[in-house]
């Protein structure tokens, strides 16, 4: 899923309060799994800018919705038409559902409730953890399911780096060295021989270096 | 056993304290109330585990956003006690009274009052 963390209340406060009526729109599915911007973090930003402004004296209308997905056409179209009864949105979506309901609404203001931090895992609750960079070309099957593009602070290919110290990153001794666990992984699955084979330099024109990217699909495309 | 405690507190009887859930705090506070405090049962003896402690976080995140907002982190408490504990249930409703008066009334409710 793509993990998101919340933003500070102070901070969407100095972005919505020159509004009259405000929407709060939240995303059901990943921002909901890491407790970012669900239906139930809809509610408590809603009712915490509703007691900010009474308390200031200011008569701003906030109300809520959480839609299914914000990064699909058809259910941000369940917002066509209500939408302009609003002055501004704050989404509680990821940055990709923010940009969305920004390009489909276009005359009105959306703001970004939440940070949106990387492609992850829950760990346990309250934790999360990143697992993919999305580069466009999946290693994952020679590197024991372990990707040391996300997971490996300098991205080796062929690893580890001298900073490996029992089995942790030299940048944090919290974090686990990437290759300590391609490695570990590999003897497990009995495959050590394959770390021996040396990567060869990886094309990243497919990950973000090449670009903004599109996958287009003209066996599905309509 | 008939004990006494202030008679300006509203209980709202919950399972378990896991079920308070901070939106229903924070709503409270939004429809006027001076002060909300939570009466688990003693920590490790919940009979769900863990429902006394989530109750605690979200006392504590109910705190952070009502200092955020203005109303104040300190009109929100958990208290814990054991299911035999009457006497203390009751010292928790006037401790909990004695410092909302000391407080004063809930800046929402003079807000609204002001805005009606
Ligand atoms: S808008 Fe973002 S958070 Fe919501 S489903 Fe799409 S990718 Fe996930
Ligand atoms: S190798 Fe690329 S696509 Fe595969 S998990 Fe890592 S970043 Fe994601």
């Amino acid at each position: 899923m793509i993990v998101a963390d919340k933003k500070p209340i102070e901070e969407i406060i100095d972005m919505v309060k020159g509004y009259q009526k405000i929407l709060i729109a939240g995303c059901n599915e990943c921002v909901t799994v890491c407790e970012a911007g669900g239906k139930k973090e809809v509610g408590v930003l809603a009712s915490a800018l509703r007691m900010y402004f009474m308390n200031e004296g200011k008569k701003i209308e906030v109300d809520e919705i959480t839609l299914e997905r914000q990064c699909d056409h058809e259910y941000l179209e369940e917002m066509r038409n209500s939408i302009d009864q609003y002055d501004a949105v704050v989404s509680l979506a990821c940055g990709v559902g923010v940009q969305f309901m920004a390009e489909k609404y276009f005359g009105t203001p959306v703001y970004p409730g939440v940070n949106t931090c990387f492609m992850g895992v829950t760990e346990e609750r309250g934790v999360w953890s990143e697992r993919c960079q999305g580069c466009g070309q999946c290693i994952l099957g020679k590197t024991a399911g372990i990707c040391p593009i996300s997971r490996c602070a300098k991205r080796l290919l062929n690893g580890p780096c001298g900073g490996s110290t029992q089995g942790k990153c030299e940048i944090s001794k919290d974090l686990d060295c990437a290759w300590q666990l391609i490695i570990d992984r590999l003897k497990e699955l009995d495959r050590l021989d394959e770390y021996e084979e040396i990567a060869p330099i990886k094309d990243w024109s497919t990950e973000r270096a090449g670009g903004p990217r599109r996958v287009v699909r003209e066996d599905v495309r309509q | 056993m008939r004990l006494r405690y202030p008679d300006t507190i509203r209980i709202i009887r919950v399972p378990c304290t896991g079920k308070v859930d901070l939106i229903h705090i924070l709503r409270a506070f939004e429809k006027g109330a001076d002060g909300v405090y939570v009466v688990g049962c003693m920590e490790g003896d919940c009979r769900f585990d863990n429902g006394n402690l989530r109750a605690r976080k979200r006392v504590a995140q109910a705190q952070a956003i009502l200092d955020k907002v203005g109303v104040g982190g300190e009109r929100v408490k958990m208290f814990n006690l054991s299911s035999g504990e009457g006497p203390r249930f009751a010292e928790y409703a006037v401790e909990m009274t004695e410092k909302i008066e000391e407080m004063g009334p809930n800046p929402i409710k003079i807000a609204m009052q002001k805005a009606a």
